[in-house]
């Protein structure tokens, strides 16, 4: 699993003289009384973390807690006071004005919570827009951005203005501009948080669908564990602009590391979440016959079958062997912890 | 006997001082400047000139068909129409092609060096604080007091009016280039940054124009009081309209006044009109498109 986004130590200070607090800040001083004594904002304090290649990662937090901050700064749309941002191995802070340019217009691309489409301009120009920047032609702009069109399942619609669109049109029309530029970053800030929840699972389920193809780098800000869970492959929690955990979403589920992020995963449904794969005992040997069960699937679907009578199921493995057996008792433990 | 505010200083003698002061530049520069601004004084003629050359039902059709193009509506043709032949009808049809031949070019000026001012002032917090007050200045002194310098610079006549008009008339363009750039959706210059857009492609494509609506807006106020300079530049030499609104106060002939004073009003709601319609297109096609 190679890195994509190397994170190191990067620390952002908003306000005037940040180099001053942030020397402060080394010296243990913690955002509140920052704010107090200097009115500097802490956004985000020594955040290391590394982002694979090819995967949804999911950087999570309540409002305030900095996500959107760090998330700007894979893209230098906000500077860090402290740290570095590698990507691909290159510091992408030393790039001067005219290669982060080509970077911005190539690399990585963005989807923004409130679509900042152009709204005098039509679908298709506002797809072919990050195209035409880079100085793409024209006519291969529109055929690159015609395909992502349909690839949104927008195809008709080229010709409209935004404002003649739904919010989730808009935001398909958001997703298509930052995939015709073939960028292999993603950066998607609260992409569907200002959807309708039935078109926001809608949206991530054709994101989870596309991402399937097109194997990118996508790295998702979110409020909403569910979301998190639901698209993500690596998940960040963030509070007042601290790390406060980083891992698979089981991983996190299963051991959260401190109080908030405990509180955090109190209410999700972990019967979706949790997978089968972890739970087998193999000193429980399945009785010859006993239903099986894939190692990925959620420990969801294992309830139907011990309501069918079955008492320990056979969880076969990737390496397509059996790993153990899963009781009721054992899956009802694992939902009740946390 | 010294009554009144105490005399803390010299303001007579810093008067004297500074009116000496100009004189110099005058002596100085004076020719220069006049020999600067000679191929703009041509070609304010030359669409003087051009204008009153046309036979007037070429200007009529002109008028209406820009008319047309503004609005795509019947009824503004017809009012412009009407307002056009009245003003022939009135008698004043040649001194109002001067008086429209000096507002276009001042108002073409006034753009031409106020939409980009408004883009830097949007780009400086600190200058706009310095500026702002420097354009109510322009836009309150009366103004009368800017005639004399520009006169004493150039001596009555047609530039010293062009460009008093031009002190008097930028402000409002400048002012609302500066606030529709600022009041640009933060998020879509974002976006635009975000996909690599440099600072000119920012401006072009999104700056500009989503804030079309607000500097056509300017346009329009700086057009309007281009035209409401006429009466006061005819007196150093403007000619047109104006000119018969002073020589009826001088030779107190109410219809000589009334009928070039209503011949402003015409040409006023004309423009007026023009522009507001142009403006309200532009919003339209911003929004929903062509």
């Amino acid at each position: 699993m190679s890195i994509k986004i190397r994170v190191e130590g990067v620390s952002k200070i908003f306000g005037p003289d940040p180099q001053a607090a942030m020397a402060k800040v080394r010296a243990g001083m913690g955002k509140a009384r920052l704010l107090e004594e200097t009115g500097l904002v802490l956004g985000l304090k020594d955040i290391t973390l590394d982002i694979p290649a090819g995967e949804i990662f999911v950087i999570m937090g309540l409002s305030g807690s900095g996500k959107s901050t760090l998330i700007r700064h894979f893209n230098r749309l906000i500077e860090p006071t402290a740290g570095r941002i590698v990507v691909d191995g290159e510091d992408i802070l030393a790039y001067p004005e005219p290669r982060l340019r080509d970077f911005r217009r190539r690399k990585i691309a963005m989807v923004f919570q409130r679509f900042a489409l152009l709204p005098h301009r039509t679908v298709l120009e506002n797809v072919m827009y990050g195209l035409r920047l880079d100085g793409v032609p024209k006519a291969e702009s529109r055929a690159r951005a015609e395909e992502q069109i349909t690839l949104v399942g927008l195809a008709g619609f080229e010709g409209r203005y935004p404002e003649q669109l739904s919010g989730g049109m808009q935001q398909r029309v958001g997703l298509a501009r930052a995939l015709a530029t073939n960028a292999d970053i993603l950066l998607m800030d609260e992409a569907f948080s200002a959807l309708d929840p039935l078109i926001r699972h809608d949206m991530q389920l054709q994101l989870k669908d596309l991402q399937a193809r097109l194997h990118k780098t996508i790295v998702f800000i979110t409020h909403d564990l569910d979301e998190a869970l639901l698209i993500g492959d690596g998940i960040a929690i963030l509070k007042d602009g601290e790390l406060r955990q980083c891992g698979r979403g089981a991983e996190i589920l299963a051991n959260p590391t401190d109080d908030y992020v405990a509180r955090f995963v109190r209410d999700v449904n972990r019967a979706r979440v949790l997978t089968c794969g972890p739970l087998a005992e193999a000193g429980e040997p399945p009785p010859p016959g006993a239903p099986e069960l894939a190692a990925e699937e959620s420990v969801e679907h294992a309830f139907p079958l011990f309501a069918g009578g079955a008492d320990v199921l056979a969880i076969r493995g990737a390496d397509g062997m059996i790993a153990g057996g899963l009781t009721m008792r054992r899956a009802m433990q694992a939902l009740a912890q946390g | 006997m010294t009554q009144g505010f105490p005399d803390l200083w010299d303001a007579r003698g810093f008067g004297r001082w500074l009116d000496a002061a100009f004189n110099g530049i005058v002596a100085r520069w004076g020719e220069t400047l006049e020999w600067l601004f000679m191929p703009v004084l041509r070609l304010l003629l030359l669409i003087e000139r051009g204008l009153q050359a046309l036979p007037w039902w070429v200007v009529l059709v002109a008028l209406c068909a820009l008319a047309w193009a503004a609005s795509r509506s019947w009824r503004m043709v017809v009012l412009v129409a009407v307002l056009t032949v009245a003003i022939g009808l009135l008698g004043v049809w040649t001194d109002a092609m001067a008086t429209v031949a000096l507002m276009v070019m001042a108002t073409v000026l006034s753009v031409l060096a106020g939409i980009p001012a408004g883009i830097v002032l949007s780009r400086s917090d600190r200058l706009r604080a310095a500026a702002l007050p420097v354009l109510d200045i322009m836009q309150t002194m009366p103004i009368f007091v800017y005639l004399i310098p520009f006169v004493m610079l150039f001596g009555p006549g047609k530039i010293p009016a062009l460009l008093a008009t031009i002190v008097f008339a930028i402000p409002p363009v400048i002012r609302l280039t500066d606030l529709g750039i600022r009041q640009v959706d933060e998020g879509v210059v974002e976006a635009s940054r975000a996909f690599g857009g440099s600072t000119r492609q920012q401006l072009f494509t999104v700056q500009i124009p989503l804030a079309l609506p607000s500097i056509m807006a300017g346009i329009n106020q700086t057009t309007m009081m281009a035209l409401s300079m006429v009466v006061i530049a005819s007196m150093i030499g403007a000619g047109g309209l104006g000119y018969q609104v002073l020589q009826g106060i001088q030779r107190l002939e109410v219809s000589r006044g009334l009928f070039a004073g209503l011949g402003i009003v015409f040409l006023a709601i004309i423009f007026d009109r023009l522009a507001q319609a142009w403006g309200r297109r532009m919003q339209a096609n911003l929004h929903r498109g062509g």
